[in-house]
């Protein structure tokens, strides 16, 4: 009891510093170069305390698990030995989290609305809407996809690099061909997939997955799938653009 | 009382976010591999701590920081500031008029990036992956000193008005040419960097920041300016990354030549 008091205060200390450079940065431009006061000083350090707490929480939440689930995972789909179940728990994983993702549905609530002002589909509520959930069902597919292929990367130790810059030269000759409107929106949806609950999953299971084959490195084959989750979107959002 | 149903709301939110993960995860164990949970307690405490973590700090970054930092990036970006006196419009200026905004983007692009939490969560695999030989703090370092370069660099072209495509083009062509001479272990940790340093900290900030410039320069769309300045988040960490491994690996060789060579001064 004692040592795991110990241990949560020993995170709390580490959280405060990463919050640090924030408060210094905002606090410079505040006080410095916008020469302000510091407004609502007690709700600031509320909030920061609350900041301090979550993140501390969130780190051992992560050990207790995210980190585990992920990793047991690997290990029961290699010892069960079999392929196809793996693949579609991958493509499962990556669908499932994106399609409910709050971040992917405000951009592409916000892409309806310049494919409207576009006149790339009629200005409706109905069409806009029926754009939104297209788009967001294409990204969802991606992410799927991509775990789907980063896990047979794995099992089969490809380099990463082969893909991943066939993928961006894939990105550079779609640019050249999208409507304008969607690029900057297919660049920034690569970001936007990957939530903070998924990536130390993925991350977990990927390690996991090179750990329990044998002739793989987990540093070298385990990570890869948070990268191919972000490739694939602005690949398939931008034949989405081209094609609707 | 209010903070109370904002604070629920937030958490209901999350749970949104959490559940598809759970049931995906544990219908997968249960029903398909047949397997029970190992330590079922624990898994699922951890998991309340996660939901209940992630809530509490998105709260407590909606009450003290994003705020000001908002308000923050529109001071910085309104005409009266950049050109000083009461200007109510841009109509003549220079890049170096937004010098601070730039100043601005790099540090709180750092900053947020240092306060990650995707990004803790695969630096401390990381660290664990390669025995210790990437670090942690050394990991989120690289990572956020690309993010403060690729942000101070996205707000650059919104000034300038520059296409965005060349500089996502020319930093991939970067990319690759790294990739052919960086030490091969760091690849892979490279290539995942990109995509974890955009989500509940940095994307908020920066994202108003590039609104915030978008719509006081006159013939910048906010609709179409404003987006792209998370793509320049996700790029530069790789090259980052990349940079901060050949660097080292450098240093080492060099410090093992010096070793071999006594009598070789250098």
């Amino acid at each position: 009891m004692k040592t795991l008091l110990l241990q949560f205060l020993r995170s709390i200390r580490q959280s405060f510093q990463d919050l640090l450079p924030i408060i210094l940065v905002i606090g410079f431009f505040q006080l410095v170069v916008l020469k302000q006061g510091v407004p609502n000083f007690g709700g600031i350090l509320a909030g920061g305390l609350m900041v301090v707490l979550g993140l501390s929480l969130f780190v051992q939440g992560l050990q207790m698990a995210l980190f585990p689930l992920g990793e047991d995972m690997a290990y029961s789909f290699v010892k069960k030995g079999n392929l196809y179940l793996l693949l579609i728990f991958a493509f499962t994983l990556g669908f499932g989290t994106t399609v409910a993702e709050p971040a992917l549905i405000a951009i592409a609530d916000e892409a309806a609305t310049i494919a409207a002002g576009g006149g790339v589909i009629e200005n409706e509520a109905q069409a806009r809407e029926s754009y939104a959930t297209g788009l967001r069902l294409v990204v969802a597919f991606a992410v799927g996809f991509a775990l789907l292929v980063g896990v047979i990367r794995i099992l089969k130790g490809w380099p990463v690099q082969y893909l991943i810059i066939g993928g961006y030269l894939g990105v550079v000759v779609m640019t050249a061909f999208a409507p304008q409107e969607i690029i900057g929106i297919a660049y920034d949806s690569g970001g936007v997939t990957t939530s903070t609950v998924t990536v130390p999953l993925v991350a977990a299971l990927g390690i996991g997955l090179a750990k329990s084959i044998r002739g793989r490195e987990p540093l070298i084959d385990g990570f890869g799938l948070i990268a191919f989750a972000s490739l694939t979107p602005m690949i398939f959002v931008m034949a989405y653009g081209m094609l609707f | 009382m209010e903070a109370l149903i904002h604070f629920v709301a937030t958490t209901t939110g999350l749970l949104g976010d959490v559940l598809p993960i759970a049931v995906i995860l544990i219908g997968f164990q249960v029903i398909v591999l047949r397997r029970p949970l190992v330590n079922p307690a624990r898994v699922f405490t951890g998991l309340v701590f996660v939901l209940l973590g992630l809530a509490l700090f998105l709260e407590g970054l909606e009450l003290a920081l994003f705020p000001l930092g908002r308000m923050m990036a529109s001071q910085l970006t309104s005409p009266s500031f950049v050109l000083g006196g009461d200007a109510a419009v841009l109509l003549e200026f220079t890049w170096t008029d937004y010098f601070w905004v730039y100043i601005f983007a790099g540090a709180i692009g750092f900053a947020t990036t240092v306060a990650e939490p995707a990004l803790i969560a695969v630096s401390m695999k990381a660290n664990q992956v390669s025995g210790g030989t990437i670090t942690v703090n050394g990991l989120r370092f690289a990572v956020a000193v690309g993010v403060a370069f690729g942000v101070a660099l996205g707000t650059f072209r919104i000034v300038t008005g520059t296409p965005l495509h060349w500089f996502i083009i020319s930093g991939y062509v970067i990319v690759i040419i790294q990739t052919l001479f960086a030490p091969r272990s760091i690849i892979p940790l490279a290539y995942d960097s990109g995509g974890v340093t955009t989500s509940t900290v940095t994307v908020p900030l920066v994202a108003a920041l590039g609104l915030g410039l978008a719509e006081t320069i006159p013939g910048r769309s906010p609709l179409l300016d404003g987006f792209g300045l998370i793509a320049f988040a996700s790029l530069f960490p790789m090259i980052s990354v990349m940079a901060y491994a050949q660097i080292s690996e450098w240093r080492t060789r060099r410090g093992r030549n010096a070793d071999t060579n006594p009598q070789n001064p250098t």
